[in-house]
C-alpha cells in the first residue's frame, strides 16, 4: 500500500474536509472523478455551443451571424474542446472512479498527481477560451494546425493555443501515468490480467497510446511556437523545412488519438452490453486481443489522412492496406457483440439503448471509414463533409454515446439513487433521432461535393444544411435532458442496491450504492 | 511505494523519449525521403559520384520552372523550358535571375522535382539552390545549375518536372555566414 | 439566450425560406464525373458502398432479430456460452478475404491516377490566399482567377446567382480529349485543389510540386473549390475548369496570348498618360471588391487585429509613396501580398486611388501609371 494512501486514511476516514477545500484537495479517486466529469459535461456544452453557432451560420447560405474568421475559430476551437476537454476527461473520470472498483484498489496509485493532473485542465481551457477575446481573435487554422496556416499565417493567439495544448498534454499523461501504475500494481489478489474487466483492459491500452503520442504532440506544437516566433523552419520550405512533415508528425498523433478516444468506449459497451443480456461477453480473450491490434495498427496508418499531400504511390498503397486492415479487428469487436446478445434474455434500459445504438451506429461510421480507406475514393470524400459525417458518427454516436451509457449504467453506483428511467428513454429517443438528422445527411452533402470548414455555400446545399441545422439544434437541446436526470438522479429517487442491474457482475457492484467514500482498503480476494 | 516509483520511472522515461521521437522525426523524415524520394525534395547537397556511363539509348525530358514567391520581387525564370537529356551525360541550364527594385535582395531557391521518387536520380553537381543568393537591385545573373540524370533512372520516368520556388530571405540574411551556408 | 428562443421559433420559417432559395437540386451521390478515371472512382465507391451495406444488413439484421426474440420480457432464459475459437476465426478470415478482394481494384485505379507521363498539355496551378493561379506552360499565357460572385450576394443584399459562389472571372480553359496534366504548388499556405468531375484532388503545398492528370471527354464547364482549410476566405477560393473542343482550345489560346501581349503593350503608353479621377475610381473600385475585400472589408474597416482598416490609415493619409510601395512590393510576413506582379500598373494605379479616396478617406489625389512604375523601379522614395 502506497504511503500516501495511508497517512491520507489516518486522518479522513470517512468524513472530509468541506466546502472548496475538499475540492481542491481532494486525493479521493472518487472526488477527482466526478470533477472530471462534470467538467467534461461543461466543456461538451461549451463546445455544442460552439457547434451551435456554426450551425446557425450555416443554416443558410450567405454570411448571416458571423465572420468567416470568427466561424474558424469556432470549428477550431469547438473541435480542440470537444476532443481534449470533453470526450478525453469524460474517459478520465470513468476511469478515476471504476478502475479502481473494479480492480479492487483502494484509491489511484498515485492521488496526489491525480489531484494535478485534474486541476491544470481548467487552466488550459480557460486560457484556450481567453484567447478568443485577443485582437484578432483565437485560433483559426482547424484542431489540426496544419502549417503554414498556424505558423506563418496566425495570428498572435498562436502561442496561447500552443501553451494551452501543452498543459492538456501535461494532464492526459499523468492521467494515463496513474492509469498504467493503479493497473499493474494495485489488482486485488487473483485479479489476473486476463480476468480484468474489459473496460479496465482498453484503459489500460488507451493509457499507453496517450503516454506514448501526447509527447509527439507537445514536439508538434513546440515546433509550431519555435517556427512562428524562433526563426526554426520545420515547416517552412524557405528556410529547408517541409509543410507535409507537420502533418506526417500530427497524424502521428492524431490516429493514434482518434483511438484513445473509442478504446474506452469498446471497454463500456463490452460492460453494458452483458449486463443486460444477462449473459457473458462472447470471446473476451479475442476482445482484449482485438484491442491490443488495433492499438499497435494505430501507428501504421496515420497517413490516411493525407493521401491528397501529393505521397508517392508505393507510401500510399501501404497505408491503404494498413487501414482497411484495421477494419478486421473492429469487425471482430462487433461481432463478439453481437455474439453476446444472441440468445441472451434481454432488457432494455437506458444504459442498454446506448449501447445499441452505439453497436449500431459506430458501425456506420466504421463503414464510412473502410469506405475513406480506399485512397481512389478518398480523393473524393477528403475534406468534405462526408468525412464530417465519419468521424461524428464515430466521436458522437461512438465515443459520446457510450460516455453517456457510462453515465446512465454507473449513475445508481455513484449517486445511490436510480435514474428517471422515463426521462431517460426520452433523452435517448430525442437523442437518437436528432443525432441521425444532424450527421446522416452530412454524408449526401459531403458526396454532392461540400467541402468541410467553410462557412458559405453553393445553393444546392441549402435544403441539406438548413435540415442538419436543424438536427444540430434539436441534439443540442435534448441534452438539456440528460443534465435534467443527472440533476435528479443527485439530489434523491428510488434507492439503488448494491448489485443495481439484475445482470451486473464485477467488484465494483459488490460495493453498496452510493459506494462509500472509500472503497476496498483490504482487498478483496477473487475466486 | 517503490513498486510505484520504478513504474513511473520507466513511463516518465517513454513520455521523454517520445517526446524526442517527435522531433526526431524531422531528420528522419529527411533520411527517409533522401531513401525513397517520398516529398520530391533532391538533395541539398552537391552529388560527388559521377556516373560511369552515358545511356545514348534513352532520352529523357527535364521540365524547367520556376516560381518566385509571392514576396519575392525578382523576375526569375529559366533560359529553356525544357531539354531532352541522356542518361549518365553532364548537362548545365541556366536560369535568369533579375532584381527589379533598388535594394539588393537576398534569394534562397528550393527546388522540388515531381515525380517525387524520381528526385533520387536527378544529380546535381553544381546548384545555385545550395547557397543563397544577392543580386544588387537594378541587375540581373546567370544561375547555373548542373547535373546528370541517373541511368538507374526506373523505366516508368520519361519526364522529370524540376521547379524552383524562390524565397525573399534578406531578412535573415547574415553576410558573414551566407557564403558558407547552404540551405538548411 | 434570447437568440436561442428567437431561433426555436424561427426555425419553421426559415427552413422554408431556405428552401425557396435553393434552386438547384443536390444530387444524393458522388458525381460520376466526366473522365474515365472518375467513372472507376465511382464504381469503386459504389462496390465498397454495396459491400458495406450487405455487411451492415446482415449484422444489424442478426442484432435486430435477436432484439426481438431474445428478450426477456418473452421470458427465455440465457444461454451461458461465451466462446468459440471457430466462429472467431471464421469472423477474422472473412473480412480479410472481403477487403483483398475490395484491394485490387482500389490498387489498379491507384496507379492509373498516378501516371502522369506523355501529357499533350501541361498547366502550372498555384493556390496563394484566396485565388488560383493558372499558367500554361507550353504558351505565354498566365492569370489570376477569382471569385466573380459579388459580395453584396456573400452579404444577402443581392439575390445570389445559380453559380453562387462556384464561379470565378476567368476560367481555367482546357482541350477536351487530350491529356492535361497538373501541376500545383501554393505561394503561402497549403491549398487544395479539387475538380469532382475529374476526381482530381491535389494539396498545393507551398515549396513543392504536386502532380494530377485528367482527359475530359465531354466539352462543358466543370466546377469546383478549394478542400484544405487556408485561412479565413477558404470558403471562397471556387475552381471553375471549361473544356473545349481542340480548335476552340487554340483559338481561346491564341486570343489570351494577344490579350497579354496588348496589355503588356499599353502598360508602356499608360506611363505618358494621365487618367481621369473617375476613370480610376470606377476601375479601382472592381479591383477592390475583388482582390482586397476579403480582408479590407467593404467598408475599408478591415478586422481588428488581423487585417488593419484603411479608413483613416496614417500611412494612406500622410504617405502616398509609402502607400504605393505596400500595394507594389507586400508587407513580408503578413498577409499583405506584393500585388506588383499580381496587376498590371493600371489596376494598381486605380485600385491605390480608390483607396486613397473611399471611405471618407477624401485625399482628392490622383495615383497614375507612372506613380507606380516609378516606386516598381524604385526611383519612388
Amino acid at each position: 500500500m502506497s504511503a500516501i494512501t495511508t497517512e491520507h486514511d489516518d486522518h479522513a476516514h470517512d468524513h472530509k474536509p468541506s466546502g472548496i477545500k475538499r475540492w481542491l484537495f481532494t486525493t479521493n479517486h472518487k472526488d477527482i472523478g466526478s470533477m472530471y466529469l462534470i467538467f467534461a459535461l461543461v466543456m461538451f456544452f461549451l463546445g455544442g455551443s460552439m457547434a451551435m453557432v456554426i450551425r446557425l451560420e450555416l443554416f443558410q447560405p450567405g454570411m448571416q451571424f458571423v465572420e468567416p474568421h470568427f466561424f474558424n475559430q469556432m470549428t477550431t476551437v469547438h473541435g480542440l474542446i470537444m476532443v481534449f476537454g470533453a470526450v478525453m476527461p469524460a474517459f478520465t473520470g470513468l476511469a478515476n472512479w471504476m478502475i479502481p472498483m473494479m480492480i479492487g484498489a483502494p484509491d489511484m496509485a498515485l492521488p496526489r498527481m491525480n489531484n494535478w493532473s485534474f486541476w491544470i485542465l481548467p487552466f488550459a481551457f480557460l486560457i484556450l477560451l481567453l484567447s478568443l477575446f485577443m485582437p484578432g481573435g483565437g485560433p483559426s487554422f482547424g484542431w489540426t494546425f496544419y502549417a503554414p496556416l498556424s505558423t506563418t499565417y496566425s495570428g498572435d493567439s498562436t502561442a496561447l493555443f500552443v501553451f494551452s495544448v501543452h498543459i492538456m498534454g501535461i494532464s492526459s499523461i499523468m492521467g494515463a501515468i496513474n492509469v498504467i501504475v493503479t493497473i499493474w500494481n494495485l489488482r486485488a489478489p487473483g485479479m489476473t490480467w486476463m480476468k480484468m474487466p474489459l473496460f479496465v483492459w482498453t484503459w489500460f491500452i488507451t493509457a499507453f497510446l496517450l503516454i506514448m503520442v501526447m509527447p509527439v504532440l507537445a514536439g508538434a506544437v513546440t515546433m509550431v511556437l519555435t517556427d512562428k516566433y524562433f526563426g526554426t523552419s520545420f515547416f517552412d520550405a524557405a528556410g529547408g523545412g517541409d509543410p507535409v512533415l507537420f502533418q506526417h508528425i500530427f497524424w502521428f498523433f492524431g490516429h493514434p488519438e482518434v483511438y484513445i478516444m473509442i478504446l474506452p468506449a469498446f471497454g463500456i459497451i463490452s460492460a453494458i452490453i452483458p449486463t443486460f443480456a444477462r449473459k457473458p461477453l462472447f470471446g473476451y480473450a479475442s476482445m482484449v486481443y482485438a484491442t491490443a491490434s488495433i492499438a499497435i495498427l494505430s501507428f501504421l496508418v496515420w497517413a490516411h489522412h493525407m493521401f491528397t499531400t501529393g505521397m508517392p504511390v508505393f507510401a500510399t498503397l501501404f497505408f491503404m492496406y494498413c487501414t482497411m486492415l484495421i477494419a478486421v479487428p473492429t469487425g471482430v469487436k462487433v461481432f463478439n457483440w453481437v455474439a453476446t446478445m444472441w440468445r441472451g434474455a434481454m432488457t432494455f434500459e437506458v444504459p442498454m439503448m446506448f449501447a445499441l445504438a452505439f453497436i449500431v451506429l459506430f458501425t456506420i461510421g466504421g463503414f464510412s471509414g473502410l469506405m475513406l480507406a480506399i485512397t481512389p475514393a478518398d480523393f473524393q470524400y477528403h475534406d468534405t463533409y462526408f468525412v464530417v459525417a465519419h468521424f461524428h458518427y464515430v466521436l458522437v454516436t461512438g465515443a459520446v454515446f457510450s460516455i453517456i451509457a457510462a453515465a446512465y449504467y454507473w449513475l445508481p453506483k455513484w449517486t445511490g439513487y436510480m435514474y428517471d428511467e422515463r426521462l431517460g428513454q426520452l433523452h435517448f429517443w430525442c437523442s437518437l433521432i436528432s443525432v441521425n438528422m444532424l450527421f446522416f445527411p452530412m454524408h449526401f452533402v459531403g458526396l454532392a461535393g461540400m467541402p468541410r470548414r467553410i462557412p458559405d455555400y453553393a445553393l444546392q446545399f441549402a435544403d441539406f444544411n438548413a435540415f442538419i441545422s436543424i438536427g444540430g439544434f434539436l441534439f443540442g437541446l435534448s441534452q438539456l435532458i440528460f443534465v435534467w436526470v443527472l440533476v435528479k438522479c443527485a439530489r434523491g429517487g428510488v434507492p439503488a442496491t448494491a448489485q443495481v442491474w439484475e445482470g451486473a457482475e464485477g467488484l465494483e457492484w459488490e460495493v453498496p450504492s452510493p459506494a462509500p467514500y472509500h472503497t476496498f482498503e483490504t482487498p478483496p480476494v477473487i475466486k | 511505494m517503490q513498486l510505484h516509483r520504478t513504474l513511473v520511472s520507466k513511463l516518465l522515461l517513454v513520455v521523454l523519449l517520445m517526446f524526442g521521437f517527435g522531433f526526431a522525426l524531422v531528420p528522419l523524415y529527411d533520411v527517409f525521403c533522401d531513401i525513397t524520394g517520398i516529398n520530391g525534395k533532391p538533395s541539398a547537397t552537391p552529388a560527388t559520384v559521377l556516373a560511369d556511363n552515358i545511356d545514348t539509348s534513352r532520352e529523357v525530358t527535364i521540365e524547367f520552372l520556376a516560381r518566385p514567391n509571392k514576396d519575392m520581387p525578382w523576375i526569375f525564370k529559366p533560359e529553356i523550358r525544357r531539354l531532352t537529356v541522356h542518361p549518365g551525360e553532364i548537362y548545365v541550364m541556366n536560369y535568369i535571375a533579375e532584381n527589379p527594385t533598388s535594394r539588393m535582395i537576398v534569394g534562397q531557391a528550393v527546388p522540388s522535382v515531381s515525380p517525387g521518387q524520381a528526385a533520387l536520380y536527378l544529380h546535381k553537381i553544381e546548384c545555385f539552390c545550395f547557397t543563397q543568393q544577392q543580386l544588387a537591385g537594378g541587375n540581373n545573373m546567370l544561375m547555373p545549375v548542373q547535373f546528370y540524370v541517373d541511368p538507374a533512372l526506373p523505366a516508368q520516368f520519361s519526364t522529370i518536372t524540376l521547379n524552383y520556388t524562390l524565397y525573399d530571405v534578406t531578412a535573415s540574411w547574415q553576410p558573414d555566414t551566407a557564403t558558407a551556408k547552404s540551405g538548411e | 439566450m434570447t437568440n436561442t428562443r428567437c431561433l426555436v421559433w424561427s426555425l419553421p420559417t426559415l427552413f422554408f425560406a431556405a428552401s425557396a432559395n435553393a434552386s438547384t437540386s443536390m444530387p444524393l451521390n458522388m458525381t460520376k464525373g466526366a473522365t474515365e478515371i472518375s467513372q472507376q472512382v465511382y464504381q469503386l465507391h459504389m462496390t465498397i458502398f454495396w459491400i458495406c451495406c450487405a455487411i451492415g444488413a446482415v449484422v444489424f439484421g442478426i442484432m435486430f432479430v435477436s432484439m426481438i426474440l431474445h428478450r426477456k420480457a418473452r421470458g427465455g432464459q440465457p444461454a451461458s456460452f461465451h466462446e468459440s475459437t471457430k466462429v472467431e476465426i471464421l469472423w477474422t478470415a472473412i473480412p480479410v478475404v472481403i477487403l483483398v478482394v475490395m484491394a485490387f481494384p482500389a490498387t489498379t485505379t491507384l496507379l492509373a491516377m498516378d501516371d502522369t507521363s506523355a501529357a499533350d498539355v501541361t498547366v502550372q496551378i498555384t493556390g496563394s490566399q484566396w485565388k488560383w493561379h493558372y499558367k500554361y506552360l507550353e504558351h505565354d499565357v498566365e492569370y489570376f482567377s477569382l471569385l466573380a460572385t459579388p459580395r453584396e450576394q456573400v452579404a444577402n443584399k443581392l439575390a445570389k446567382g445559380e453559380n453562387y459562389l462556384l464561379e470565378v472571372d476567368r476560367p481555367l480553359v482546357i482541350p477536351v480529349g487530350k491529356k492535361i496534366r497538373f501541376l500545383m504548388t501554393s505561394d503561402d499556405v497549403i491549398h487544395s485543389w479539387w475538380v469532382p468531375a475529374f476526381a482530381i484532388k491535389k494539396d498545393a503545398n507551398p515549396g513543392f510540386i504536386n502532380e494530377a492528370w485528367t482527359r475530359v471527354d465531354e466539352p462543358g464547364t466543370y466546377r469546383g473549390q478549394c478542400t484544405e482549410l487556408c485561412g479565413k476566405d477558404h470558403g471562397f477560393m471556387p475552381i471553375v475548369v471549361i473544356a473545349k473542343s481542340e480548335e476552340d482550345y487554340l483559338a481561346w489560346i491564341q486570343q489570351e496570348e494577344t490579350r497579354i501581349a496588348s496589355e503588356k503593350a499599353a502598360e508602356q503608353e499608360l506611363l505618358a498618360m494621365n487618367m481621369s479621377m473617375a476613370e480610376l475610381m470606377s476601375t479601382g473600385e472592381k479591383i477592390y471588391q475583388g482582390w482586397c475585400v476579403a480582408c479590407h472589408q467593404a467598408t475599408g474597416m478591415g478586422l481588428p487585429g488581423i487585417f488593419p482598416a484603411l479608413k483613416g490609415s496614417e500611412l494612406i493619409l500622410n504617405d502616398r509613396n509609402g502607400h504605393i510601395d505596400v500595394l507594389v512590393n507586400g508587407r513580408p510576413g503578413t498577409a499583405m501580398q506584393a500585388f506588383g506582379k499580381q496587376l498590371s500598373l493600371k489596376e494598381l494605379a486605380a485600385v491605390i486611388t480608390y483607396t486613397r479616396n473611399a471611405f471618407d478617406n477624401n485625399t482628392g489625389d490622383t495615383v497614375q501609371a507612372a506613380d507606380v512604375f516609378a516606386v516598381q523601379q524604385g526611383k519612388g522614395e
